[in-house]
C-alpha cells in the first residue's frame, strides 16, 4: 500500500501571534514551527497502517525551506521518504494543486492529512485535492482500518458518528482519536537523515486569492461581576451592551 | 525554552530533534508523575523501558549493540531534558549508559558486549556501578574489597555503598582489587550467591530514584565475567568523566525547570498592587538566574565539541560539572525564595530539585573534589592528601 502524507508547517500552539509590514505577513521572529497537529494524526495512522500492511509512507509539505525539520521529523517517525515543494503557500487552492500535481505522478492508495492546518484553519484542501484528482474524500475522519482494496473509517457528525466503507484510492482529512501522537525514537532521528527528501518546484497555478492584510482579535475586556440577586441587570446589559442576546 | 544565546544556532538538525523529542517525552512522561513517586520515595520503573524504547540508555553506543550512535551533544541534551523532569530519572539513564555500558564497551570482551549490551539498551536490564565504599568515597584508591583467584572462578568480597541502580539492578560493575591489588572491573549478576543490594531508606534527595548497598560476601564469579582491559583506577575515573559529562548538562536542564517556574510565578504573583516580577530584587534575582543559565549552556555546550573530538580532559569536565551543578543549586534556591511559601510544596519542582541537587554536587566527585582537580591542573601540585 503506498500512502502519501501532506504536512503544514505551522507555528507552536502557544506561540505570540504578530505582524509586520501594515498587517500583511506574519512575523516569524522567534516562533516555533511544528507539523500541524491533526496531519500529525494522519502520519502516525498511516506509520500504523505501514506497519500493519506493509508499503510505503510518503511524507509531502508545500513550503520553503524552513519545513525540512518538520519533514525530518516525520522521517523519524516513521515516514520512508518525504517531498517538499518549494514554494511559499498561498492558499488553499494553490496547495491543493500542488498536492494533486504529486499525487497524480504517482499512484498512492491513500492521501492522509489533518482535517485542517491550524495557521489559516481553512479545512477544504482533502476535498479539493479528491476533486482534482477525481477520487473521493472524507472528513473529519476519526477511525480508519484498511481490509485489501476497502477502507472502513467513521466520520464525526453533529451528534455522533457516521461509519462509512468505501474502495481505495481516497482522500481523507483526519483527526484525533484515529491514532495517537508518535514520538520519534533516537534511532528514528538518527536514520532520517539517510531518507531521502526531494525538493521539486511548484507547478504554475493562476492566484485565485489576494492577501489583503491581517487583524488580530480584539483584546479581551475586562470582567464585571454582576450579583446573582441582579439577574435582572445582567440580563439587560447582555442585550444592550454585550448585545448577544 | 531557556535559550537567551541561541545556542540552538550551534546545534546539528539531529541534535535539535533529539532535544525536541526528548523534552516532549519529558513533560508527557515524567512531568506529570514524578512528583508523586517523589513523595512517596519510589522509584517509577517503568520508566527504564521507555527510556529504552526512544534510544535514551545507548545514546552514544554502537548501533550493532542495540545503541543509538548518537554525538555527545545529543547525550548532554538528552541529560538536559530528562533532568527538566528530575534529577533522580537523569542519574538513572546517565548510570545505565556512562558507567555500566560505557565500561562494559571498553573494558569488556566481545562476548561480554555481546551478552549485557543491548539488553542495557532497550532496558531490559538495568545496571548499577560499584566504586564507592564506606570508608572510601573521594579516596577511591583506598578501596579494600577485592578478589581471588580459585580454580575456574574468582571469589568476591567486600561492600559498596551509595549505589544508585543498586535495589532493582539486573547486574553491577564492580570495581575491586585484584590478587595482585590492582583496581579491576568485574561484572556481578543478580542471584549470584553471595551478593546482597539493600536499599539506603529515608532519604531527602533523589527520592524517586532507587538508592542501596552492594554486599559481596564469598561471591562466585565466573571468569569470563572479569573485565580484561582497563587495570587501575585510570579505568573507573574514565567511566566518571563519561558520567560527570552528562551531570554538567543535566543540571542545566534542573536550573531551566526552576528559572522558568519563577518567571511565571513572578509574573502571575500580586504584591503591593502589582507582579512581584516588576521589583528590583526580583528582577535582580531572575537577571543573574539567566546570566548563569547562559554561561553554563555554552560551557556545556563547548564541552561536548570537545566530547566529539575525544579532546576532553579530566580537568576540563570537573569545571563543567562543579559550575554547573552549583549554578543549579544556586538558581533553585533563589527561585524558591521567588516563590515564597509555595515553593517547599509539591505544587512546584523547585524544592524537588533543589533537594536532588544536593546528591547531584556530592556525587561523582564532590564540589570540593572537582575544585582540587583544577588546582592540580592549575599547580601541578596535588592537594588532596
Amino acid at each position: 500500500m503506498k500512502i502519501l502524507v501532506c504536512i503544514s508547517n505551522v507555528p507552536d500552539t502557544t506561540a505570540k501571534i504578530s505582524f509586520t509590514d501594515n498587517d500583511t505577513k506574519f512575523n516569524k521572529t522567534g516562533v516555533q514551527f511544528i507539523i500541524g497537529p491533526y496531519d500529525d494524526y494522519a502520519l502516525a495512522r498511516a506509520v500504523e497502517l505501514k506497519e500493519q500492511h506493509g508499503g510505503t509512507v510518503t511524507v509531502l509539505n508545500v513550503g520553503e525551506s524552513e519545513s525540512d525539520p518538520q519533514l525530518r521529523k516525520a522521517l523519524a517517525i516513521g515516514a520512508d521518504d518525504a517531498i517538499r515543494v518549494n514554494t511559499e503557500p498561498t492558499d488553499s487552492y494553490f496547495v491543493a494543486a500542488q498536492i494533486a500535481h504529486i499525487a497524480s505522478q504517482n499512484s498512492y492508495d491513500l492521501i492522509l492529512m489533518g482535517r485542517e492546518s491550524i495557521d489559516f484553519n481553512s479545512g477544504v484542501v482533502h476535498g479539493l485535492v479528491g476533486e482534482m484528482l477525481g477520487i473521493a474524500s472524507y472528513s473529519p475522519v476519526m477511525k480508519l482500518d484498511i481490509t485489501g482494496n476497502e477502507a472502513k473509517f467513521a466520520r464525526e457528525i453533529d451528534g455522533g458518528k457516521e461509519h462509512l466503507s468505501a474502495a481505495l484510492p481516497l482522500v481523507l482529512g483526519c483527526q484525533e482519536p484515529i491514532a495517537e501522537w508518535k514520538i520519534p525514537n533516537m534511532r528514528g532521528i538518527m536514520t532520517a537523515r539517510t531518507k531521502s527528501l526531494a525538493v521539486v518546484e511548484p507547478v504554475s497555478v493562476d492566484d485565485s486569492t489576494v492577501l489583503e492584510k491581517y487583524a488580530l482579535p480584539a483584546p479581551k475586556g475586562s470582567c464585571r461581576m454582576i450579583p446573582a440577586e441582579e439577574a435582572e441587570q445582567l440580563i439587560a446589559l447582555l442585550k444592550t451592551e454585550a448585545k448577544v442576546l | 525554552m531557556t535559550d537567551f544565546y541561541s545556542i540552538d544556532d550551534l546545534l546539528s538538525e539531529e541534535n535539535r530533534l533529539i532535544r525536541q523529542t526528548v523534552a516532549e517525552f519529558t513533560a508527557k512522561e515524567i512531568k506529570p508523575i514524578i512528583e508523586s513517586f517523589a513523595q512517596k520515595a519510589e522509584f517509577p520503573q517503568h520508566l527504564i523501558r521507555r527510556f529504552g524504547d526512544l534510544g535514551l540508555l545507548g545514546i552514544t553506543m554502537p548501533v550493532e549493540y542495540g545503541g543509538t550512535q548518537a554525538d555527545y551533544i545529543s547525550y548532554g541534551l538528552v541529560c538536559q531534558e530528562i533532568e527538566r523532569g528530575d534529577s533522580g530519572m537523569r542519574s538513572t539513564l546517565s548510570v545505565q549508559h556512562s558507567l555500566v555500558m560505557w565500561p562494559i564497551l571498553h573494558f569488556g570482551t566481545s562476548e561480554q558486549k555481546n551478552k549485557f549490551l543491548p539488553g542495557l539498551a532497550s532496558g531490559d536490564l538495568l545496571g548499577c556501578f560499584g566504586l564507592t565504599e564506606p570508608d572510601h568515597g573521594s579516596n577511591p584508591a583506598g578501596m579494600t574489597t577485592h578478589f581471588i583467584e580459585k580454580e575456574d572462578y574468582y571469589v568476591l568480597n567486600g561492600a559498596k555503598t551509595w549505589i544508585s541502580n543498586a535495589p532493582l539492578a539486573d547486574l553491577a560493575v564492580v570495581w575491586a582489587r585484584n590478587p595482585n591489588g590492582r583496581i579491576q572491573g568485574l561484572i556481578v549478576e543478580r542471584g549470584m550467591e553471595g551478593f546482597t543490594t539493600p536499599e539506603i531508606k529515608g532519604k531527602w534527595s533523589l527520592r524517586a530514584s532507587a538508592t542501596g548497598e552492594l554486599i559481596f560476601a564469598d561471591v562466585r564469579i565466573p571468569k569470563e565475567n572479569l573485565l580484561p582491559e582497563g587495570l587501575g583506577l585510570s579505568a573507573p575515573l574514565k567511566c566518571l568523566d563519561q558520567a560527570r559529562y552528562g551531570i554538567a548538562w543535566g543540571a542545566i536542564g534542573a536550573a531551566i525547570d526552576c528559572y522558568e517556574t519563577a518567571v511565571q510565578y513572578a509574573s502571575e504573583r500580586i504584591q503591593f498592587g502589582k507582579p512581584i516580577a516588576g521589583f528590583q530584587l526580583t528582577q535582580k534575582k531572575l537577571a543573574e538566574m539567566l546570566t548563569e543559565i547562559t554561561k553554563a549552556q555554552l560551557v556545556a555546550w563547548r564541552l561536548g565539541v570537545l566530547m566529539n573530538e575525544k579532546r576532553a580532559t579530566t580537568a576540563q569536565i570537573s569545571l563543567a560539572k562543579r559550575n554547573n551543578v552549583a549554578m543549579a543549586l544556586q538558581v533553585a534556591r533563589e527561585s524558591r525564595q521567588i516563590l515564597g511559601g509555595m515553593g517547599i510544596t509539591g505544587e512546584f519542582p523547585i524544592m524537588r530539585h533543589l533537594m536532588n541537587l544536593e546528591s547531584v554536587v556530592t556525587y561523582e566527585g564532590t564540589h570540593d573534589i572537582h575544585l582540587l582537580i583544577l588546582g592540580a591542573e592549575i599547580t601541578g601540585i596535588q592537594a588532596f592528601k
